[in-house]
């Protein structure tokens, strides 16, 4: 019991303590609000927070309509097809695929001299990325964040799709309902918290995310971990040293109030289905 | 309708993997070459990054077991009233992103480096914080499908001692659970880029980076190397865990995986 709790207490509450008291004290140890208004005041800190959340909620939503439709497309296999659980097995490995190895995938695919990018031009005969780096862009961030969270999605949503009862389509059917009304009134209301509790799932997923981003842009910091970068790896302007604890505090803050109502999300779900 | 969806988003996810197929192969023309595979051997840098995250994902999975192990049948066995706690405290790191938990590392380590010197190895001791809540759940998954409290009641009864259940009685009855709580550490060990990176070390994530900005190619192929591995990793256990108990593995040997965050 002790080790365990000393481990964790050294390794991982430390080490958010000292950033969330960091973050309310100036390089002397005073206390003071000075680093939060720096980061409240400065135009680039906020746009840095605004194109984490529109990157996060954006991925996440296109993530979560794709990872919805495959894990359906998957559940109205076989239950114990081997298509299945290949499918389940590549989601697990590819969900875990991020940073520098997933920066490399779409540079071989995208990139200036990328597979698609040749073969359209091959095609086409003229190149369709006159300025082939839009991959190296929030565009390109967005794709590649968005290859994560399908297989994400797949594995959170599963277990809801199978979850539906083929009695409450047979139900439905002989209720004189289509397809329409079917998923309009029976299976939409029924996955609608898992789906909408996947697709948080899925936005601190992308707000947290650093190693694809840190690959793929060395230039500019358009989201929040890469200004969080920027102060790390190079010499901080006097009396701004807690400026980075302080925007690091913000992103715990963002993702304790996403989780907060993934939480609540959880709870309304279980008593409505008790 | 159903196999619109498959081949989209199938192509989605496929093309970026064949990409790294087809770049990593590309030769002068229309010419298919292994040079970018073989030159692999002839960049030391990159040898080295990839025996340090091995060492790193031993000593990761040495220091999950040891930690997790003997804590986890305790609270399961002794104190179900702190299971709470416990499943809380280890599933946090998935939500304190790995980028906030760098800014605050910094006089841990150099608490660590005062210690152990400079070496690399040290990440180990954060990596077991990372790979916490899949091992967590792992574990977990594994405790509750035995029914390690009447075996281990019959073992003190027996006149078993505490470390005798332990070894003799639980571990070898979850041995399929530990075996996926340290493929998964593994698998996460290798791919760990933000802290390595941010703290300095060269793991294989961090100077796959680097050689990339020199020749492509090569790191593709070892991108799509690592890819490999860690299908193949999760394949054994997935395989291992269908034997054991049939239809119910893919729920407990690939439940710990969900909401699987950032590496």
């Amino acid at each position: 019991m002790v080790p365990f709790f000393g481990y964790i207490a050294i390794f991982l509450l430390w080490p958010t303590i000292i950033v969330i008291v960091g973050a309310f004290r100036s390089s002397s140890g005073q206390p003071t609000l000075d680093n939060i208004m720096t980061v409240l005041g400065s135009s680039t800190y906020l746009q840095a927070f605004w194109g984490s959340i529109r990157l996060s909620a954006e991925t996440a939503l296109a993530g979560g309509v794709f990872g919805a439709l495959l894990a359906w497309a998957v559940a109205e296999g076989a239950v114990d097809g081997v298509f299945r659980r290949q499918v389940v097995a590549m989601s697990g490995v590819l969900a875990q695929f991020g940073g520098v190895m997933l920066a490399f995938a779409f540079l071989a695919t995208f990139g200036y001299a990328g597979v698609v990018t040749l073969a359209l031009h091959r095609v086409t005969g003229v190149s369709v990325f006159t300025s082939g780096g839009w991959i190296y862009s929030f565009t390109g961030l967005a794709v590649v964040y968005t290859f994560f969270q399908i297989p994400l999605m797949v594995l959170i949503f599963l277990p809801a799709v199978d979850g539906l009862q083929v009695q409450w389509r047979e139900a439905s059917d002989n209720l004189g309902g289509g397809s329409w009304a079917y998923w309009r009134y029976v299976a939409g209301p029924i996955l609608a918290p898992s789906f909408v509790g996947g697709l948080l799932l899925l936005f601190v997923s992308a707000f947290s995310a650093y190693a694809t981003a840190a690959a793929l842009i060395s230039q500019g910091s358009p989201i929040v971990p890469l200004q969080i970068r920027t102060f790390l790896q190079s010499e901080v302007v006097l009396g701004q040293a807690n400026v980075g604890k302080a925007l690091a505090f913000g992103m715990v803050v963002v993702v304790a109030v996403v989780m907060s109502l993934y939480a609540w999300l959880q709870r309304r779900g279980a008593k409505w289905q008790a | 309708m159903r196999w619109i969806v498959l081949a989209v988003v199938g192509a989605y996810l496929l093309v970026p993997l064949l990409a790294m197929l087809e770049f990593s192969t590309r030769g002068v023309g229309s010419t298919r070459t292994l040079e970018a595979w073989k030159a692999i051997g002839t960049f030391p840098e990159l040898l080295s990054g990839i025996a340090v995250s091995l060492e790193l994902a031993v000593l990761t999975v040495a220091g999950m077991l040891c930690l997790l192990v003997p804590t986890m049948v305790w609270v399961h066995l002794r104190l179900p009233g702190v299971r709470r706690t416990m499943e809380f405290l280890c599933l946090l790191p998935l939500t304190i992103p790995a980028i906030v938990l760098v800014v605050g590392l910094s006089p841990v380590f150099k608490l660590l480096s005062y210690f152990f010197g400079d070496t690399a190895l040290v990440l180990a001791f954060v990596f077991v914080v990372l790979v916490l809540p899949y091992a967590y759940r792992s574990i977990d998954a594994g405790l509750r499908a035995v029914d390690i409290e009447t075996l281990s009641e019959a073992a003190l009864g027996l006149g078993a001692s505490w470390w005798g259940v332990l070894f003799r009685i639980v571990i070898p009855s979850i041995r399929g659970a530990l075996l996926s709580a340290a493929v998964l550490s593994i698998a996460l060990v290798m791919g760990e880029y933000t802290i390595a990176s941010l703290l300095n070390y060269n793991t294989l994530q961090v100077v796959l980076y680097q050689v990339g900005l020199r020749n492509a190619a090569v790191s593709v192929a070892v991108s799509l190397a690592a890819l490999i591995f860690g299908f193949v990793l999760l394949f054994v256990v997935s395989s291992a865990g269908s034997r054991r108990r049939g239809a119910a593995r893919e729920e407990s040997t690939l439940a710990p995986l969900e909401g699987g965050l950032q590496l």
